[in-house]
């Protein structure tokens, strides 16, 4: 769908025009602006219908396209009873389903409940056959790859391609796009077949294909290679190795580790800010073929978003990551949870005031984005002093539309490449004051 | 499931371990190879639906536990005057949290351990049956063709 937008309304010849040409660019970046948008409300609904969904980056990260998004379940809510008898366990004892009720009923009135009262839909009640149906497969696939994660994975690598300081190509923006979403769809796929029995314990994902056995384990994989391979290969042979080498990279730091680390160490929580902050570089050295500055300040201004989202998200998870056995800051060090949410948004003001330092938007950027940086500083500092649900879910909401907003600004205050030529700065100017690195 | 059905079914997620199980279907003709995939298959569904039962199981006990001990704590009993669950607000669950996580901490390192194995290990199968499978197809084919 996106792509789709592109095409359709960018330019394609060069126009030397500088109004003409940044006007078409706009038109561009508004679309993917409407386009999270729409995804953000779809996500925002989903949110209000079940609380406990949460969006991850890549590879799960943190949020879409960093974190996790919420799964979003074409299917209807369903509403649970306590069903009386389980398929597996025949006998029913007195006790244990008294005891049930007093529990359901409990989590139910409690004030952070997540699992709300639910009776049993007749579909999901009934046994299934494990055969995979062809007109199914692609409904399968796309929840098994995460598609709406992977899509706002792919809106924050198109913008490190848009941030970069060259003109722009069509057709190297489509391969590094194209090359990031099967990157993403590989990654989520495995992900989530290291992730089966923890699924299935948790409110959130619990309708995975994989949990619901509607895909056997080996087709994922098979999936996941026949996604990850070509998407790779695609970033290194049609755009550049060292966008192909990060995106492996990626792959890599998502599946092996921080889905392993996620029940380890907190520590996957840096992890997963790391992979949510690599699009944006994939994008960028898609585009200029060199990792400078800019692309690590981008990469930086994703990072430090993660924390806020993330932290936020999973304070209201906090019983069924202690259930589940995952080792998250909300459980386990709720004031260094909050604590760095808050750091990370104040982070934000830096990163965007220093943005204009290295050429990369004028100096209208950080003007400009001081009000909605405060503004999530605010939240971030009314978590870290209440610590309480209500505020835990503003900053959520708050980051939704906080990071869209943030990069479509920084576009549209993006230092335009004629303007440098005239300074006399490209291409040699940019590249003294940045950092390169170069594969061979 | 139908006693003529030639597929495995998936039932409903089970009500202590929120897995879902599953009846494996076993051909007549059966080779070695796909009886040790069905047999791993069986013995990991087994196993996880041992562990997450108890651990649920373990989890709201001590949850009602632990609710119990705090609201005596504060001089409450388990049911105010309506017959209303006392319950605790989320900041004094948390402490609870933290420690249930802490505890199972290990448990969980030796199950995450135990499953990655026989995931692989299952995954490693179905796709060594899938290639024999492919591969008699095949044979199977180009028999009807010189025929």
């Amino acid at each position: 769908g996106l792509f789709v937008w592109c095409l359709r309304n960018t330019g394609v010849r060069w126009i030397p025009c500088r109004f003409v040409r940044l006007y078409h660019e706009a038109n561009d970046r508004l679309i993917t602006f409407q386009y999270f948008n729409f995804l953000k409300r779809m996500y925002v609904t989903q949110c209000n219908k079940d609380l406990s969904q949460r969006a991850k980056p890549k590879s799960d990260s943190i949020v879409s396209p960093f974190h996790e998004l919420q799964q979003l379940d074409q299917e209807k809510k369903v509403v649970h009873k306590i069903s009386p008898v389980s398929p597996v366990h025949q006998l029913w004892s007195e006790m244990s389903s008294r005891n049930e009720l007093r529990e359901m009923k409990s989590a139910a009135e409690t004030e952070d409940s997540v699992i709300p009262v639910r009776a049993e839909s007749k579909e999901d009640r009934q046994w299934k056959e494990m055969k995979l149906r062809l007109d199914d497969l692609p409904g399968i696939l796309a929840r098994l790859s995460k598609i709406k994660l992977t899509a706002l994975v792919v809106s924050t690598a198109s913008a490190g391609f848009a941030m970069a300081p060259v003109p722009f190509e069509l057709t190297c923006f489509l391969l590094a796009s194209l090359g990031t979403g099967l990157a993403s769809c590989a990654a989520n796929s495995i992900n989530q077949f290291f992730e089966v029995p923890f699924d299935s314990n948790m409110n959130r994902t619990k309708n995975r294909p994989l949990v619901r056995g509607q895909i056997s384990p080996l087709l994922a994989v098979c999936f996941a290679a026949s996604c990850g391979i070509p998407g790779i290969a695609l970033l290194t042979l049609g755009v550049n190795p060292l966008t192909g080498a990060l995106g492996a990279f990626n792959i890599f730091l998502y599946t092996c580790c921080y889905t392993p680390l996620k029940r380890m160490s907190i520590a996957n929580t840096w992890v997963g800010a790391v992979v949510g902050a690599i699009p944006p570089i994939m994008g960028w050295t898609a585009a200029t073929g060199s990792l400078d500055a800019g692309a690590l300040l981008l990469g930086g201004i994703l990072y430090s978003w993660q924390f806020p989202h993330f932290n936020a998200l999973s304070w209201g998870l906090r019983e069924d990551y202690s259930r589940g056995g995952y080792c998250m800051m909300s459980v386990t060090h709720p004031g260094l949870c909050r604590r760095v949410a808050l750091r990370h948004c104040l982070a934000l003001i830096g990163l965007s005031t220093v943005a204009p330092v290295l050429d990369i938007t004028t100096w209208t950027f950080p003007v400009i984005s001081l009000p909605i940086n405060l503004y999530i500083s605010y939240l971030g500092f009314r978590f870290y002093r209440d610590a309480d649900r209500s505020s835990s879910r503003k900053l959520f909401f708050c980051s939704l539309w906080h990071l869209p907003m943030l990069l479509l600004v920084m576009f549209t205050c993006k230092k335009s490449v004629l303007e440098k030529e005239d300074k006399g700065d490209l291409p040699r100017g940019s590249h003294e004051m940045a950092m390169e690195i170069r594969l061979p | 499931p139908p006693a003529h059905s030639h597929s495995d079914w998936i039932g409903p997620p089970d009500r202590h371990s929120n897995l879902r199980p599953v009846i494996f279907y076993a051909p007549p003709e059966e080779s070695a190879l796909e009886r040790r995939l069905r047999e791993a298959r069986q013995e990991a569904q087994a196993s996880n639906q041992r562990f997450w039962a108890r651990h649920n199981r373990a989890f709201r006990q001590e949850k009602e536990e632990f609710i119990y001990s705090r609201l005596k704590a504060k001089g409450l009993e388990m049911r105010d005057e309506s017959g209303q669950k006392a319950t605790l607000n989320a900041e004094e669950m948390a402490d609870f949290y933290k420690d249930f996580l802490s505890k199972n901490y290990k448990k969980h390192l030796q199950y995450n351990r135990d499953w990655y194995k026989r995931n692989f290990r299952i995954t490693f199968l179905m796709g060594q049956v899938a290639l024999v499978r492919a591969l008699r197809w095949l044979r199977r084919r180009k028999k009807n063709v010189e025929q």
